[in-house]
C-alpha cells in the first residue's frame, strides 16, 4: 500500500495542495489573491515534477486499477501546464471578483484528469471523469451574476450527467459481457468472439467518451458552454480536459477494444469525419469568437480520431503530438482573446470588433495570425506537423480513403480561419475601441506560443517524436 | 560545394532576417531594408550561377541537415532549379522597387510579406527532401494570400480567398501522395525517389493526386479561374511575382517530380494533358482576346503560355522540354514585365480599362518602346526570349503528335492577335483624352526596372545557349528516365539530323521542314 502511495505522488501532491489552497481562501479571505493563487500554481508546479520524477516508470498501482507509465505522464503534464496558465490568466480577468475556489476547483479538476489519463479500470476511469465534470460544471456557472455563466453551468450539467449515463451504461454491459472492469481483461475477452452484448458497450461507452471529447454528434453542448462561460474557464475547457478526455479514450479504446478493432473502428471513423466536416461548416457564419473556437476544437478533435482510428503505435503518437501541438495553440488563441477589451473594461468577443486589429495591435494579431493558421494546418506554421502524423498513421493503417476524405475537408476549415484573419488585417476599423492587454505575462506566454509554432517547432520534432514515441508504446 | 559556405542556407536566410527587420523598421527604411535584402541575395544568386559546375553533377551545392527527425533538411540545386532561383531572385528587387511609391500603407508589413515569398520560393527550387519541399511549396500561400488582401483592388478579399482555397485544395492531395509515397520507398529524400519505381497502378493514383495539385497552381484550364481574379485585384508588384515565379511551381512540379517519379502514368495519362492544353491554348487566347482590363488579358494569356508549357513537357523529348523551360523563364521575364507596363499607366490614371488609353507613343515614347519590345517577346518575335521557348517546344510538340502541336501554333496566332490589338489601342491612335495627355514618360526609376527585364528578354532571344547550358543535363536525365514509356509520335522529326530522319520517314521530315519555315 505504502509502495502504491509512493507511485501517485502528483495525485497526491494535488489533493493536499487543493485542501490547503481551499484552507487559504477560507481563512485569508479572498482578498488575498497572490496567496492562493500562488499556493494553487506551486502545487501544480511540484505535481508536473512528481511526474517527471516518474517518468521511466511502468507499474500498476491499488490492485491494478491505475497506471502509472509514460502515456499518462505525457498527459498529466499537458494538463498541469494548461491547467497552470488558466489559473495564471484567471485573476485578470475577473478583477476583484476572484474567489479562491477558482484555483481549488481547477486543482481538483487536474486531480480527475490525472486519473482519467492514468486510469485501467473502468471504476477509476468514472471516478477521474466525474471529479473533474462535477469541478467543470461550477467552473462554468462561476459568474453566478451572469445570466449566461449560469445557464452555461446548467446546460452543461444536463448533458454531462446524460453522458455520463451513457458512459455508465455502457460500462455495466462490458462488466456484465465480459465480467471484469480492468481493461486487460476486457481486452482479453474481446480477443475472441464478441457477442451483442459487448458491441453495445463498445457504442455506449464510446458514446459517453464523445461527450467528453465534443466530438459530433455528442457536440451540441460545446458552443453554448464555451460562449457562456467565463473566458479563462474556456481557456481551460478548451484546453486541458480535452487532453484528458482524448487521453482516455485513446486507453479505452488501445488498451481494453484492442483486440476487437472491427468493432470500434467503423465507430471512431464516423466520430472523426462527422467531427471534421460539421466542425468546419459549423464555424462558418459565427459572430462570437468563443464559439468559433469551439466549433474549432470541435473540428480538431476529429483530427485527432483520425490517428486514434488507425489504430495503431504511429496513430497513438500521432494523436499525443497532436494534444501538445493542439493546446498550446489554443491556449494561445484564448489568451488572445483574453487580452481584448474595450475602453470600459468589457471583454470583446464579437469577430466583426475584431476587424482592423492589425492596424491597432499588431503583435496580437499577427500572434492570432499564427494561432489560427496553425489550427488550419497550412505549414510552415508548426500545426501542419500533427496533422501530417495522423495522416500518415491513416496512410499506413491503409485508411486512405478515411485520410483522403479528412484532408479535403480540412480545406473548408481553412476558410473560416482565414476569414478572421480577413476580419483582422483587411477589413477597416471597427467603431469598437481595442484596449487592455500590457500584461508583461500573458504577452510573453502569447509570444513564445506563437513563436514556437512558427517554424521554431519543426526544430522540436526529433523530441517530440521520442516523447510520443515513449508514451504510445506503453499501449502496445 | 561541401564544405564550403551554405549559400543556399545563406540565401534562404537572407529575406527573412530583412522581413523581421523590415517589420520593425520604419515606412521609409523598410524600403531600403528590402531593397538591400533582395539585392544581396540577387548577388548570392549570381555567385551561385558563376560557381555552378555545367556538365558536373546533378546535384549541386547540396546541404544535409538532420533537423528534423522525420525529414530532412536537405538542399541542393540542379541546373533547371539554378535558373528557376535566377528568376526569382532576378525579379525580387524590381518588385520591391516596383513598388516603392505604390504602397503607402502599411509598407513594413508589404515588405517584409514580399522578403518571405522570396524565401518561399527559393525553397521550393532547391528543396531536396519531399517535406520541406511541400511546406515551401504550400507556405507560398500564406504571404500571397495578406499580398493581394491587404494591398489589393476592390473586389481583393474575393480573388484572396479563392487563391487560397484552390491551391490550398489542390495542395492537400499533393500531400496524401506524398504520404503514399514516403510509404512505399521508405524515404522524403528526392535524389532517391527519382530513381524508385513505383508501381505502375500506384503511379497512376499518385500522377492524379500530383496533376490536382499542379494543374491548380500551373494553372491549366478549366481551374485556371483563380488567376485572373488574383492578378487584377493583386497589386502590381504582386502580379509580377505571382505571373514571374509562382505560375512556374506548377511546371516544375511536373518536371521534378510527377515525369521522372512516375514515368508509366506519365505516358499513359498524357492524352489528359494535351487535351487540357489545347484546350486551354485556344480558349484562353479567345478569352484574352475580347478583355477590357489589361491585367486580365495578360493574365489569360499566362494560361495559355502555360498550356504551351506543359504540352511542351509532354513531348517526352528534348527540344519539348527545353522549349518549355525556356518559355517558362521567358514568361517569367516577360509576363512580369508587362504587368509593370501595366502598372505604369495604372499609378498615372488609375484605370486599367483599355479604352481609356491611347496614343500613349505621343507623350511617352520610351514607355513605348519597351512595351512593345515585352509585346514582341511574348508575341515571340524572332530575336527575343519568346521566340527560342515557343520555337523548340513546338518542335517537340510536333515529334509527339502533329495535332497537338497544330493547335498550340493556332494558340500563337490568336496571342500575336490579342497583344497586338492591346498594343494597338493603348500605344497607339490619336491622343485625344485629356488626362492621357498628362501623363509624364518614365521616371528614372522605371527605367531601373524597365532596363534589366528588357535586357534579359533580348539576351535570351539572341544566345539561349546561357540559360539552356545548365538545363541541359538535367532534361537529358528527364528523357532519358521516360525513354521506356515514352509512346511513340506520329511525327519522326529529328531537328539535329534531318538526312536520318528524311531516309526513313520521308513523309515526317517533309512536314518538319515545313514546320520550321513558318516559324
Amino acid at each position: 500500500m505504502s509502495a502504491d502511495l509512493a507511485l501517485i505522488w502528483p495525485e497526491l501532491i494535488l489533493t493536499i495542495g487543493g485542501l490547503i489552497t481551499l484552507m487559504l481562501g477560507t481563512f485569508a479571505g479572498d482578498r488575498q489573491v497572490g496567496l492562493y493563487q500562488g499556493a494553487s500554481l506551486l502545487t501544480l508546479a511540484a505535481a508536473a515534477a512528481a511526474v517527471v520524477a516518474l517518468f521511466g516508470v511502468n507499474a500498476t498501482v491499488f490492485s491494478g486499477t491505475l497506471s502509472v507509465d509514460g502515456f499518462g505522464g505525457f498527459a498529466k503534464l499537458l494538463i498541469y501546464a494548461a491547467s497552470f496558465v488558466c489559473i495564471l490568466v484567471a485573476p485578470r480577468f475577473f478583477n476583484v471578483g476572484m474567489r479562491a475556489e477558482y484555483p481549488v476547483l481547477i486543482l481538483f479538476a487536474a486531480l480527475g484528469m490525472g486519473i482519467m489519463a492514468s486510469s485501467r479500470d473502468l471504476m477509476t476511469l468514472y471516478v477521474g471523469l466525474e471529479l473533474n465534470s462535477l469541478a467543470a460544471y461550477v467552473l462554468a456557472s462561476f459568474m453566478r451574476t451572469d445570466e449566461r455563466s449560469s445557464e452555461a453551468g446548467l446546460k452543461y450539467f444536463v448533458l454531462g450527467a446524460l453522458a455520463s449515463g451513457m458512459l455508465l451504461y455502457g460500462i455495466s454491459l462490458l462488466y456484465g459481457f465480459s465480467g471484469t472492469t480492468d481493461f486487460a481483461g476486457i481486452a482479453a475477452r474481446m480477443g475472441g468472439e464478441i457477442n451483442i452484448g459487448l458491441i453495445f458497450g463498445i457504442v455506449f461507452v464510446l458514446a459517453g467518451l464523445g461527450f467528453k471529447i465534443s466530438a459530433v454528434p455528442f457536440h451540441m453542448w460545446t458552443p453554448d458552454v464555451y460562449e457562456g462561460a467565463p473566458t479563462p474557464v474556456t481557456t481551460f475547457f478548451a484546453s486541458a480536459p480535452k487532453v484528458a478526455a482524448m487521453a482516455l479514450t485513446t486507453r479505452v479504446v488501445i488498451d481494453a477494444m484492442g483486440p476487437a478493432v472491427g468493432a470500434w473502428q467503423q465507430i471512431v471513423i464516423f466520430l472523426a469525419l462527422a467531427s471534421i466536416i460539421l466542425g468546419a461548416v459549423g464555424a462558418i457564419g459565427q459572430k462570437n469568437i468563443k464559439r468559433l473556437l469551439a466549433y474549432s476544437s470541435i473540428n480538431n478533435v476529429g483530427f485527432m480520431l483520425i490517428g486514434l482510428a488507425a489504430g495503431t503505435q504511429q496513430g497513438v503518437e500521432g494523436v499525443l503530438t497532436y494534444l501538445l501541438v493542439y493546446v498550446v495553440t489554443t491556449l494561445g488563441a484564448f489568451l488572445v482573446v483574453l487580452q481584448l477589451r474595450d475602453p470600459q473594461g468589457n471583454q470583446i468577443e464579437s469577430i466583426p470588433a475584431l476587424a482592423g486589429l492589425s492596424q491597432r495591435r499588431p503583435g496580437l494579431a499577427a500572434a492570432m495570425a499564427v494561432f489560427l493558421f496553425s489550427l488550419a494546418g497550412i505549414p510552415p506554421l508548426f500545426g501542419f506537423w500533427p496533422k501530417y502524423l495522423v495522416f500518415e498513421a491513416a496512410v499506413n493503417a491503409n485508411l486512405v480513403p478515411l485520410a483522403v476524405a479528412g484532408i479535403v475537408a480540412s480545406v473548408i476549415g481553412a476558410f473560416y480561419y482565414i476569414a478572421i484573419i480577413k476580419t483582422m488585417y483587411f477589413d477597416d476599423k471597427s467603431d469598437v475601441e481595442v484596449t487592455g492587454g500590457g500584461n508583461v505575462v500573458e504577452g510573453a506566454i502569447v509570444a513564445v506560443s506563437a513563436l514556437w509554432l512558427s517554424v521554431i517547432g519543426y526544430l522540436f520534432i526529433p523530441m517530440l517524436a521520442i516523447a510520443s514515441a515513449g508514451a504510445a508504446s506503453v499501449l502496445f | 560545394m561541401s564544405g564550403g559556405l551554405p549559400i543556399l542556407s545563406l540565401m534562404l536566410a537572407v529575406p527573412l532576417i530583412a522581413a523581421v527587420l523590415c517589420i520593425y523598421a520604419g515606412d521609409r527604411n523598410a524600403r531600403m531594408i528590402a531593397l538591400v535584402a533582395t539585392l544581396v541575395d540577387f548577388v548570392l544568386g549570381c555567385v551561385l550561377w558563376a560557381q555552378f559546375d555545367i556538365g558536373g553533377a546533378q546535384w549541386q551545392f547540396t546541404e544535409r541537415a538532420d533537423l528534423f527527425g522525420r525529414f530532412q533538411w536537405a538542399l541542393g540545386i540542379d541546373g533547371m532549379a539554378l535558373m528557376l532561383i535566377m528568376l526569382s531572385v532576378f525579379l525580387m528587387p524590381l518588385c520591391i522597387l516596383a513598388s516603392w511609391d505604390a504602397i503607402k500603407s502599411r509598407v513594413g508589413l508589404y515588405m517584409a510579406m514580399f522578403l518571405i515569398m522570396e524565401t518561399i520560393m527559393i525553397g521550393v527550387f532547391c528543396a531536396q527532401d519531399l517535406l520541406l519541399f511541400y511546406i515551401f511549396f504550400e507556405a507560398g500561400l500564406i504571404p500571397m494570400y495578406f499580398i493581394i488582401g491587404i494591398w489589393g483592388g476592390a473586389n481583393r478579399i474575393y480573388a484572396a480567398f479563392k487563391f487560397f482555397l484552390y491551391t490550398l485544395l489542390g495542395s492537400v492531395l499533393m500531400l496524401i501522395a506524398m504520404i503514399a509515397m514516403i510509404r512505399e520507398a521508405g524515404t522524403t529524400d528526392i535524389p532517391t525517389l527519382l530513381a524508385y519505381n513505383f508501381p505502375p497502378e500506384m503511379q497512376t493514383w499518385l500522377w492524379l493526386a500530383f496533376f490536382a495539385s499542379l494543374a491548380v497552381k500551373m494553372p491549366m484550364w478549366p481551374v485556371h479561374t483563380w488567376l485572373p481574379d488574383a492578378h487584377v485585384q493583386a497589386p502590381t508588384a504582386g502580379s509580377m511575382i505571382l505571373a514571374g515565379v509562382l505560375l512556374k511551381l506548377g511546371a516544375y512540379g511536373f518536371l521534378r517530380f510527377m515525369m521522372p517519379m512516375f514515368p508509366d502514368a506519365s505516358a499513359q495519362l498524357m492524352w489528359i494533358v494535351f487535351a487540357l492544353s489545347m484546350v486551354a491554348v485556344v480558349y484562353t487566347s479567345l478569352v484574352a482576346l475580347v478583355q477590357n482590363d489589361m491585367k486580365k488579358l495578360i493574365a489569360y494569356s499566362s494560361v495559355a503560355h502555360m498550356a504551351i508549357v506543359t504540352a511542351g513537357l509532354f513531348a517526352f523529348n528534348q527540344q519539348g522540354i527545353e522549349g518549355a523551360l525556356i518559355i517558362m523563364l521567358s514568361h517569367g521575364v516577360v509576363s512580369a514585365a508587362l504587368f509593370f507596363c501595366v502598372g505604369v499607366i495604372y499609378d498615372r490614371l488609375h484605370t486599367r480599362e483599355i479604352d481609356r488609353y491611347g496614343g500613349l507613343a505621343v507623350n511617352m515614347p520610351a514607355y513605348a518602346l519597351f512595351f512593345m519590345l515585352f509585346t514582341m517577346a511574348s508575341i515571340g518575335l524572332p530575336g527575343t526570349s519568346g521566340f527560342v521557348g515557343e520555337f523548340l517546344s513546338l518542335l517537340g510538340i510536333y515529334e509527339a503528335s502533329s495535332v497537338v502541336a497544330f493547335v498550340c501554333t493556332t494558340g500563337i496566332i490568336l496571342g500575336a492577335a490579342y497583344m497586338l490589338y492591346l498594343y494597338r489601342r493603348v500605344v497607339f491612335g490619336e491622343l485625344t483624352k485629356d488626362d492621357v495627355k498628362a501623363m509624364p514618360d518614365l521616371s528614372a526609376r522605371e527605367w531601373t526596372i524597365m532596363a534589366p527585364l528588357a535586357a534579359v528578354a533580348l539576351w535570351m532571344g539572341v544566345y539561349p545557349e546561357s540559360f539552356l547550358a545548365p538545363m541541359r543535363g538535367d532534361v537529358t536525365t528527364v528523357v532519358a528516365r521516360l525513354a521506356p514509356a515514352k509512346p511513340t509520335g506520329d511525327a519522326h522529326l529529328a531537328a539535329a539530323k534531318p538526312k536520318a530522319a528524311s531516309a526513313h520517314e520521308g513523309e515526317a521530315a517533309h512536314g518538319s521542314s515545313h514546320v520550321g519555315g513558318v516559324q
